[in-house]
């Protein structure tokens, strides 16, 4: 039965994304959006639950035997990330309620709901399929129906930023599709297992180290690594809301997982370590970490700020990977999950902002925390989570991710994580400065009806939303058993112990 | 280029060849090369080429384009919807072989059913992605 379940994940928005399309209603496109999100998220749920103790879910599609047909192959890593997806997809659902009508047009709801649902599905398949062109497959659909959601912004740099994604990223997925066809012609395979299963055969092939650059590069440049992440900033922060919070929570989480899978599945650990590639991925982890805090704390308006941060947040995820120690890919699978909470909380905090005061610029927004106390605390809660303060999901993370740096006696890592959490003090302070302490200034209010004095209350629907996010910040903090049992799993499974 | 005798004629006259070749392109996919992909671009060129020829409004009136929406749509439904049966039906996702009780049959009408819902949705969206820029043309 869990076998037909996995599938049903991808199916079930591809059914409906389609007849969302039709419809221009937004209350209906809406509640088909927020239904499948719900359902996908309670069946990744049950598929987690199986699989939690080293089972594996193996369904065939089309009945094709693999290697030959394409197989989905679900272990802990893949539950895992399908959880975070369609939790976060849920939450901005609800976020979305209200936050939708007011930044897209009434006419394209069905449109825009539909590449929500497309884009879901994409993020959903990559997470489940064992096959690695049909990941690149699911690859495609979550980019361009991304592409799609970000040019719908309210601003014309929506466009651009759109374009530039579009552009960068088709090369990305270009280079892992070359890759893809070199490891294939030295392999004769395209699933995963099947590759790895007969990796010697090959390995002296002069391809096969072609094709792993390819791969790395393409994914790098998706998941936006350090050199690689200048289509981010400007991407989410122009974006509708609620694609910012959708995207910056799951789209490059979900390419750190095509990288994990192709370190740890597809390549032996042993080949790219005498590559080189942990020391290169190490360096640019704490290069990425430290630039995306100073460029985050340097940024005035809070979309943008957030977008480099996260920046800085892949650095942590790259070094926990880097470290190749089973405390620092349990700290890199477990900030998978951090994160996506933290930076959907904090987006959320900026989407309720951009919804009342039409603005996400600090110095629009001076004071502007004293008429918004609640979703003020909660944003603060996150950025605090962000920081990492005990008591809080980023702390529990940072601590393993010092721990297995220490062990290791890497002092340049250990220093580059203080100085980001440094900086992390600084720009979070930079919002709650500028929202709190700041004196207060009539905010510059735009597409409003002249004689309409009243800002727009946060609805009941983002508040939800919000404090959603912020009590899952405190909750997986305190209560860390369930996400870091769940990484622990996964990092012993990818190092085969 | 509306006024061009010439034009006007071969393109009344080639329509409905090009149409015809995509339909064989189409229902002759699982013998020869070919397939929904193909097909639903050759379909869309016929129409293409008659907007050129006959201008937009002409082109709209055969295909108008709240039909081609449906359309995109119900293509991917028509995929999506032969998996889901094969599921109902007690196999995998899109196995095709228990669609009929001869897996051999099951699986030539369940790959023919595929590629028309492919043609379909590629033929309405290269039409409306020529609507969509066809439009823009004049500066707003």
């Amino acid at each position: 039965m869990t076998e037909q379940l996995t599938i049903l994940l991808v199916v079930i928005p591809l059914l409906s994304a389609p007849i969302t399309a039709i419809f221009k209603n937004h209350l209906l496109t809406w509640a088909i959006t927020l239904s499948v999100s719900i359902v996908c998220f309670a069946i990744s749920g049950v598929i987690l639950a199986e699989v939690i103790d080293g089972k594996h879910v193996i369904y065939e599609l089309g009945g094709w035997r693999p290697p030959w047909g394409i197989e989905y192959k679900i272990d802990s890593l893949n539950a895992f990330i399908a959880l975070i997806v369609s939790g976060i997809a849920v939450v901005s659902g609800i976020f979305s309620f209200r936050s939708a009508p007011s930044e897209i047009d009434t006419t394209q709801s069905g449109l825009f709901y539909a590449a929500f649902q497309l884009c879901l599905l994409g993020l959903l398949g990559i997470a489940l399929t064992g096959d690695i062109f049909n990941l690149f497959v699911f690859l495609e659909i979550s980019s361009l129906s991304s592409y799609a959601l970000i040019s719908m912004g309210r601003k014309r740099q929506a466009l651009t930023a759109s374009f530039a994604y579009l552009i960068l990223g088709t090369i990305g997925a270009t280079f892992f599709l070359i890759g893809v066809g070199f490891l294939y012609a030295a392999s004769g395979s395209l699933n995963i297992a099947d590759i790895a299963e007969r990796f010697s055969s090959f390995e002296d092939m002069q391809l096969v180290v072609t094709a792993f650059i390819f791969i790395l590069l393409g994914i790098a440049l998706k998941a936006a690594i350090f050199p690689l992440h200048s289509w981010l900033p400007n991407a989410y922060g122009f974006a509708p809301s609620t694609v910012s919070i959708f995207l910056s929570a799951t789209a490059t989480k979900v390419s750190i997982y095509v990288l994990l899978r192709v370190l740890f599945d597809l390549y032996p650990i042993a080949y790219w370590q005498e590559l080189l590639i942990p020391q290169l991925l190490l360096v640019l982890g704490c290069v990425g970490v430290i630039y995306g805090s100073v460029r985050a704390w340097q940024q005035v308006e809070i979309k943008r700020l957030l977008a480099f941060s996260s920046v800085a947040q892949i650095g942590y995820i790259v070094i926990g990977i880097a470290l190749l120690t089973e405390t620092g890919l349990t700290a890199a699978v477990l900030h998978l999950f951090n994160h996506a909470i933290i930076k959907a909380t904090l987006f959320i905090g900026a989407g309720i902002l951009v919804y009342r005061a039409n603005s996400t610029k600090l110095s629009d927004l001076r004071g502007f925390g004293a008429s918004m106390p609640w979703t003020f605390f909660a944003m603060a809660f996150a950025g605090l989570s962000l920081i990492g303060v005990p008591g809080t999901v980023g702390f529990v993370t940072k601590w393993y991710l010092l721990e297995a740096a220490i062990q290791q006696s890497k002092w340049i890592v250990v220093g580059a994580i203080v100085i980001g959490s440094v900086f992390a003090i600084a720009y979070v302070w930079k919002i709650v400065e500028a929202l709190y302490f700041n004196s207060k200034r009539k905010i510059h209010i735009q597409h409003v009806k002249s004689g309409d004095i009243n800002i727009p209350s946060a609805s009941k629907s983002m508040g939800l939303a919000l404090w959603l996010g912020a009590i899952a910040c405190l909750y997986f903090g305190l209560f860390t058993n369930i996400p870091f049992n769940a990484a622990n799993a996964v990092a012993k499974a990818l190092l085969g112990m | 280029m509306g006024n061009d005798l010439v034009l006007r004629v071969v393109t009344k006259w080639l329509s409905p060849i090009i149409v015809l070749f995509a339909l064989y392109v189409q229902f002759h996919g699982d013998y020869s090369p070919g397939g929904g992909f193909q097909a639903g671009v050759i379909f869309s060129s016929a129409i293409l080429l008659y907007a050129l020829t006959y201008g937009l409004d002409a082109a709209l009136k055969v295909i108008p384009e709240s039909a081609l929406k449906i359309c995109a749509s119900f293509g991917v439904l028509l995929y999506a919807g032969v998996g889901v049966v094969s599921m109902l039906k007690g196999g995998n996702f899109l196995n095709y072989s228990v669609l009929l009780s001869d897996p051999v049959a099951g699986q030539h009408i369940g790959i023919i059913i595929i590629e028309l819902g492919v043609g379909i949705t590629v033929a309405s969206v290269m039409i409306l992605l020529f609507f969509t820029f066809a439009r823009r043309v004049a500066p707003e």
